[in-house]
């Protein structure tokens, strides 16, 4: 019960922060001192209190875009485990909605851009989707590597057998799954090199010009729904990358948080010395994951 | 009265429902309401009927008494595997007249109107008769009722060309898998000596002649479900007929092929694995094969047309998982394998006959089927359009949503497979990454779709403001609410997959198995229940926060530029221009004519794509007109008298009587 309340409350209130440490990070390499880590919660907070300025084209998808962008990875954090040994909710078969519930995110922020009607949202949206049909063979080949190693369809079980059995009996594989996955958390979450989430006008963004003409509380709720995406793939990752099977609960939630907040450090690392890619660079990137996921999967056929 | 005399009945309503307009002259609407309410009230009544035997009714079978050939008689029975098939087809019975009224009223269409209703409960009809037939030579009746029913409905409007060729593409391709089939119902007859439909025995049975019919079966019915890529009828078909037409093609005959595949198989005394394997490639070829076809697409119905295609594709990816399961003795495999596909039978016939109907109404309001044409309907059609954009997410697979759960059914039986061990069995987990890849896909064509005709603005004056008619757009909204109930309630359908499974193997009903002990679908409702609640809390929330401030409205903010017009939007086309011209292979993708602007003063730029179906244009139609061009030889046959016709087949059987007659004399 602990741990479910302690596992909420790190999902509410965590996953700004890797907002922040990644800033900070861009910003050491840049010589600045930077924005303070909580700053991604004040400009969240800011954004509650303003005023929020609709299209007249808009219609109500316009509005469940930015709430299914909270709701959906908020259903999907229930099911990975955080520190604790399980998810708050864990069955047989979990895997396959959690990967939906992206979907679901997806296409109606997607059809929340096309709502508005403009040229510039439609490219963010056909891109989107587009890429997403790479991604998600990728994320897909990875849960069928961990699936067979732990024998079980379900996340919880699936995220513990790494460090139970499976960097013994099927490294090669994981070292496969994790760059795999490291690729599609950088794509589906717009980070550099496919997407610069510090720009904001121009044609070659993502999932920023998706979300040029929200505003207020609806902006709000579109980044925080971002950084909460950040973090339920970066749990997949860091779980399967750092231990967290000790007997004592507080040493594993330390060693989930820091491991988080190391990825954080290294996607701005990522960030700082490598530019975006051009745009029909793109696939070929998200093709190598796939292809890198798929091979760790037909290395466990035997 | 047994169920299946009721069963029968509703059917014999359907059949006849079209039959008393034709009495009437054309100018009288009367015809049109007697024919929706015969119809109506079968489906009413079957519905009734095939709930019952789902629920565990038992519905002994009837016997017409008569047989139509030696060794063969009219048996008609109603089993829970034939019910989970009744449902779909009575619903749409219920549904599709009912919004026909609305769509297609005599009133403007006295010319067709009256042909389109007789050959619809024709087919509504012999349909109910196919799945419940359990003799062979009936069985090929239905289904040429069926199928030539559907010919007429298809070229409802025979004034125009295209509907004409598509109308005789459909009529070549459906006459080709009735060839199949007859070929295997024979084959069938001559190895068990009898036509009848019931459990065959080993001995009369041997592998190789399984083998044959298996595939005779998978190749006949495959034409009729749409496989790939003997789908090539398909797209013209259904996107030509009238949407209310297009409904009941797309939600209920494509699964006759399905209940055909289905009935073969659970008569068969054994099941290779093979089988399974088999199945599972063609539908996974099949769904990837048809999203990717859809993505491009322009006309809002053909694309519907190629969805369908991908989702029987995933449909037959189920029924591979359970051929395999049977096979290599999994119970769980088979029961999550065949419960999710028949469950996703029902999803798609709900969701499919939902976004067919109201691409009907976003037609008729618009007035073209060009996608690229529309844009902004939904403030002019707001309850068609709130129902499209949940059918729009329920064939894409998401949660809380029907599609969600019967391909999540699916998904666990192939990691179940996948999970298991042996490196044979391995390899069909590699049609998991398949399927996510698929419904990436179905996610962009669909939300492409919804964006392109009901967000953003208008993109070319209508010539009247579109209207809605409440009588076209309730059935919809009904069948929308029914894809968030199934989605939600699916821990109560359980039992009722269930008993369609163990009908399809008797043998699972022995091994105790139960879906939910295998495959917790509670907790898909908990989910869904929480995604559903904090939708409406957060924009109930954000309602609040808007109605507190008062909000402001403007243009959208189209990075400062001062003009924007609706012509810049970006365009249905444009958003499946990279899915179908960079990741699909090029003999799959569309044909691209371009001519770039060119010099500081470009004079001429011309863009022009069409998308027809690769293998129709590609593989097909040269060989057909190739041998087209040699038969031509032969037409001094065809003099289009029927006396003429009735001699040819007195002389073919003249001929064989005798060649039997030889046969039995000097041959032994």
């Amino acid at each position: 019960m602990l741990e479910t309340v302690l596992h909420l409350v790190v999902v509410l209130t965590v996953p700004p922060l890797l907002l922040g440490v990644i800033g900070r990070t861009k910003a050491a390499f840049a010589g600045r001192t930077g924005a303070p880590v909580l700053q991604p919660w004040y400009d969240l907070l800011r954004l509650f209190r303003k005023e929020m300025v609709l299209s007249t084209t808009t219609t109500w998808v316009f509005l469940v875009g930015p709430v299914l962008a909270v709701v959906a990875p908020l259903a999907a954090s229930l099911l990975v485990p955080f520190g604790g040994s399980r998810a708050p909710v864990s069955f047989s078969g979990d895997l396959v909605l959690f990967a939906y519930l992206f979907a679901l995110s997806r296409f109606f922020t997607a059809a929340a851009a096309l709502d508005t009607g403009s040229a510039f949202e439609g490219m963010g949206a056909a891109r989107e989707v587009s890429f997403a049909c790479l991604a998600e063979p990728a994320l897909f080949f990875g849960l069928l590597v961990l699936g067979r190693i732990s024998g079980t369809l379900s996340l919880s079980s699936m995220l513990s057998a790494p460090w139970t059995t499976g960097w013994i009996t099927a490294g090669a594989s994981l070292v496969l799954v994790v760059a795999g996955w490291f690729v599609v958390l950088l794509a589906e979450n717009s980070r550099i090199p496919f997407d610069d989430p510090n720009t904001h006008l121009e044609l070659t963004m993502i999932h920023e010009v998706m979300v040029l003409d929200h505003s207020g509380p609806a902006l709000g709720l579109i980044l925080y729904g971002s950084s909460l995406k950040l973090f339920v793939l970066g749990t997949l990752l860091i779980r399967t990358v750092v231990p967290c099977g000790a007997s004592s609960p507080l040493v594993n939630w330390v060693a989930f948080l820091s491991g988080m907040f190391l990825l954080a450090v290294v996607v701005g690392v990522v960030e700082s010395v490598i530019a975006r890619l051009r745009m029909i660079r793109i696939p070929q990137l998200l093709v190598t994951a796939c292809l890198l996921s798929a091979f760790g999967m037909i290395l466990l056929i035997r | 009265m047994t169920v299946s005399a009721l069963l029968v009945g509703a059917s014999l309503l359907l059949a006849s429902s079209g039959i008393p307009g034709l009495f009437y002259p054309r100018s009288r609407a009367l015809g049109e309401r007697i024919a929706a309410l015969l119809s109506a009230a079968g489906g009413v009544l079957g519905l009734g009927g095939s709930l019952a035997v789902l629920a565990g009714l038992p519905a002994p079978g009837l016997s017409l008494g008569w047989s139509i050939v030696p060794r063969s008689g009219a048996v008609l029975a109603a089993d829970p595997l034939t019910a989970a098939f009744l449902l779909p087809l009575f619903l749409l019975s219920v549904v599709a007249p009912v919004y026909g009224l609305s769509y297609w009223p005599q009133a403007e269409h006295p010319d067709d109107g009256q042909k389109l209703r007789f050959f619809f409960g024709l087919l509504t009809g012999s349909m109910a008769i196919v799945t419940m037939a359990r003799d062979g030579v009936l069985f090929l009746v239905a289904w040429e009722t069926m199928a030539l029913s559907a010919y007429f409905l298809v070229t409802t409007e025979d004034r125009k060309e295209p509907v004409r060729s598509a109308g005789w593409t459909y009529l070549i391709a459906t006459h080709t898998g009735t060839l199949v089939l007859t070929a295997m119902v024979l084959l069938l007859g001559r190895s068990t000596g009898s036509f009848s439909w019931v459990p065959w025995e080993e001995s009369r049975l041997p592998a190789g002649t399984s083998a044959i019919v298996f595939v005779l079966a998978l190749v006949g019915f495959g034409f009729k479900a749409g496989l790939v890529p003997l789908h090539f009828w398909l797209p013209g078909a259904h996107s030509s007929a009238p949407s209310h037409v297009s409904a009941v093609l797309s939600a209920v005959m494509l699964k006759m092929g399905v209940y055909g595949f289905l009935r073969i198989t659970s008569l068969m005394p054994a099941i290779p694995s093979w089988w399974g394997a088999v199945t599972i490639v063609a539908g996974a070829v099949t769904a990837l094969t048809g999203v990717a076809l859809a993505v491009g697409q322009g006309d809002l119905k053909r694309l519907l047309a190629y969805s369908s295609i991908e989702n029987i594709g995933i449909v037959y990816v189920g029924v591979g998982t359970a051929l395999l399961g049977v096979a290599e003795g999994q119970p769980a495999w088979a029961l999550l394998g065949l419960a999710g596909a028949i469950f996703h039978v029902w999803n798609h016939s709900i969701f499919k006959a939902l976004l067919f109907l109201s691409a009907g109404s976003v037609v008729h309001a618009s007035g073209t089927r060009e996608m690229d044409r529309m844009g902004g309907l939904l403030p002019a059609l707001p309850r068609t359009g709130l129902a499209f954009g949940v059918g729009a997410a329920a064939v894409s697979g998401l949660p809380p949503l029907n599609g969600f759960v019967s391909e999540w059914l699916i998904y666990v039986a192939l990691f179940s497979i996948w999970t298991h061990g042996q490196p044979a069995f391995a390899l069909v987990g590699l049609a998991i990454p398949v399927l996510a890849t698929t419904g990436a896909l179905a996610t962009a064509s669909f939300v492409k779709v919804f964006g392109t005709v009901f967000l953003g603005s208008p993109r070319s004056a209508p010539g009247a403001v579109p209207h809605e008619r409440p009588g076209m757009a309730r059935p919809v909204l009904a069948l929308a609410a029914a894809c968030l109930v199934l989605g939600l309630g699916a821990p109560w359908l359980a039992p009722f997959l269930e008993r369609a499974a163990f009908a399809w193997r008797p043998a699972l009903a022995k091994t105790g198995i139960r879906i939910l002990e295998v495959a917790p679908l509670g907790w898909i409702s908990v989910f869904g229940l929480f995604l559903t609640g904090s939708l409406a809390v957060g924009l109930v929330a954000l309602r609040l926060v808007r109605s507190a401030e008062g909000f402001r409205t403007g243009p959208t903010w189209d990075c400062g530029y001062a003009a924007p017009t609706s012509r810049m939007q970006y365009t249905g086309r444009s958003l499946g221009q990279w899915l179908g011209e960079q990741l699909l292979p090029r003999r799959l993708g569309p044909s691209v004519r371009r001519q770039e602007p060119r010099g500081f003063f470009p004079v001429i730029a011309r863009f022009s794509a069409s998308t027809p179906d690769p293998f129709h244009a590609r593989l097909f139609a040269p060989v057909f007109s190739s041998w087209a061009d040699r038969l031509n030889r032969l037409r001094w046959l065809q003099q289009g008298r029927i006396g003429i016709y009735l001699l040819y087949i007195l002389i073919v059987l003249v001929g064989l009587l005798a060649w039997s007659a030889v046969r039995q004399r000097w041959g032994g």
